[in-house]
């Protein structure tokens, strides 16, 4: 399935690097995510269109994992020539992601 | 004036330079407020108003600010309802100055006092820091700052919440700053309110977060939010948020009654994750915020609860951000339709790519995009194949260089196309792309005791 249907997404940056804050629909989701939504994983879902590393941290009280990822944006801000030069749809991008169902 | 025990209600107004021009009336208007915080600076935006000021020193704030100030001036002071806004840019006092003469037009004099907070620019000190051994070095980059010294265009610290309490206290009803943390805007009202001490890091973190909640305006009340977004009601009339603070640290963000969008646990979380890093670690020049403490809950329709908000101790240093000249870039598009849209757009850029290389012209990088196929997920938007049909795909070219020349050169290559290119192509009417001036970010830290916040009062 799509990670579309189990969570919800918005991103932004922070000089060259997006965020990607991943959030849970439903907590019990939450589990899911943070086992299949690894870093190495997003890092594979995004080969060829970051060209840096992807950091993972966790925010279980808000069922949400934050995503740095790093050279993602042609030098960020106003260098970049990206009509995405800040990252705003990389949330979208992210939930493009296929995934294992929840039992 | 507030009761004691009621909790002081911050509205956000302004959640950047270009947002809304009706929310700050609509805030005011729209039921009981406090305090109206307005954000108004992005990481380039003091490199641009530090250009205006250098073509003419009576500029470099926000010009919007004074035009909106005009407009609710007299329902602000009817109504005891004061402004915190970090509209004042480079030049805060030209800003208050504007804003006071605004409001001695409209009959209000002597009945305001505007706080002016400066101390942030650090542009007509930048050699003698340099010199001192103040290197500030690229955070993201580790590259020493005299590598570009001579295109710095602006070099501003961000100041925290105090200076701002400072005017409060005494007697400001609008405060005017220049760069100000946009959380700074939002703790401030709270620190003097509930009278808060400096070292009281739980509460300082909770007023941090409630300020990162509303500092980008309706984005936690509705607007760009992925949940069942169709439903969100009422987005012609949306609501900006407002924080209703306690004395204790916890806080809920709502919004007037009779308003768009909808404020839920699921829109505050996309908004606290935004241009999120550590989360254990969000530091500013108030306080260290943990984000990973907070608990959220729905506490009624449009109203969403924060507690249990952790902090530590600020650190003993403040962000830099600096502006240079970086180079020059255009972007120019061509508009392909039905049949083969997107292979002719392929096409005309292998042409146009390969008469720039025929030119000799040299350039940083030249990016492709294919607007309606690939430009904003790359190859996750899937195999080619399933462009074969579609009715339209817009070419999009960028080129970037240190050198005015080739961008300019660029330019020139976009429109023969129209005639000497592949078929179907439209979208133009725009005329031939312009060259842009690159002014790039450089992030930097600086010892906390080298900046000197200062605060003046104007009676109006």
């Amino acid at each position: 399935m799509l990670l579309l249907e189990l969570a919800h997404a918005r991103s932004g940056d922070k000089g060259d690097t997006a965020n990607v804050g991943l959030i849970a629909l439903k907590p019990e989701y939450y589990p899911h995510l943070v086992k299949h939504v690894t870093a190495a994983r997003v890092a594979r879902h995004f080969r060829g269109l970051i060209t840096g590393k992807v950091e993972r941290y966790e925010l279980p009280n808000l069922h949400a994992l934050n995503f740095l990822l790093h050279g993602a944006l042609d030098g960020g801000g106003t260098v970049s020539l990206k009509t995405d030069a800040q990252g705003k749809v990389f949330s979208t991008a992210l939930l493009r992601m296929e995934i294992e169902a929840p039992r | 004036m507030r009761e004691a025990g009621r909790p002081v209600r911050i509205a956000a107004g302004q959640g950047f330079w270009g947002d809304w021009l009706e929310a700050p009336y609509r805030q005011v208007t729209g039921g009981p407020i406090d305090y109206l915080m307005m954000d108004y600076l992005a990481e380039v935006t003091m490199s641009i108003l530090q250009k205006q000021k250098s073509r003419d020193p009576a500029t470099g704030y926000a010009k919007d600010f004074v035009p909106q100030m005009a407009r609710i001036l007299p329902l602000l002071a009817e109504r005891r309802v004061k402004v915190t806004a970090n509209a004042g840019g480079v030049n805060p006092r030209a800003c208050a100055q504007a804003v006071a003469a605004a409001a001695r037009e409209l009959g209000l004099g002597g009945k305001l006092r505007i706080g002016v907070v400066t101390g942030d620019d650090l542009l007509p000190r930048l050699d003698g820091l340099l010199a001192r051994g103040h290197d500030l070095k690229n955070l993201d980059t580790g590259r020493p700052l005299r590598e570009i010294r001579d295109r710095v265009l602006a070099a501003n610290a961000y100041l925290g919440a105090a200076p701002v309490v400072h005017a409060l206290r005494q007697g400001a009803d609008i405060v005017v700053t220049g760069r100000v943390t946009d959380t700074g805007l939002t703790l401030a009202p709270m620190v003097h309110a509930f009278g808060w001490r400096a070292d009281d890091w739980d509460k300082l973190a909770a007023g941090t977060v409630a300020g990162h909640t509303i500092e980008c305006g309706a984005q936690c009340s509705g607007g760009n939010c992925g949940v069942n977004w169709e439903r969100i009601p009422d987005l012609a009339n949306v609501g900006y948020p407002i924080v209703e603070a306690h004395a204790d640290g916890s806080f809920e963000i709502t919004k007037h009654p009779d308003t768009g969008g909808r404020i839920s646990v699921a829109g505050v979380t996309e908004q606290l994750v935004y241009e999120m890093g550590d989360p254990t670690t969000y530091i500013t020049p108030d306080c260290v915020a943990d984000f990973t403490t907070i608990r959220l809950t729905q506490a009624g329709k449009d109203r969403v609860h924060f507690t249990d908000i952790k902090g530590r101790p600020a650190t003993d240093k403040l962000k830099v951000s600096l502006a240079y000249f970086y180079g020059y870039k255009a972007v120019g598009t061509l508009v392909y339709a039905w049949p083969d849209a997107y292979r002719k757009a392929q096409a005309a850029d292998r042409v146009l790519r390969r008469r720039l290389q025929d030119l000799r012209l040299s350039f940083d990088a030249i990016h492709t995009e294919f607007v309606g196929a690939d430009a904003t997920h790359g190859s996750l938007a899937g195999r080619a194949t399933r462009f074969a049909d579609l009715p339209e795909v817009q070419l999009r070219v960028a080129v970037r260089s240190p050198e005015a020349g080739p961008v300019e050169r660029f330019t020139r290559e976009i429109a023969p196309l129209i005639l000497n290119g592949p078929p179907s192509v439209t979208g133009f009417a725009g005329g031939r792309p312009k060259p842009e001036e690159i002014v790039a970010y450089w992030p930097a830290l600086i010892d906390k005791g080298v900046v000197e916040p200062c605060v003046e009062l104007v009676d109006v």
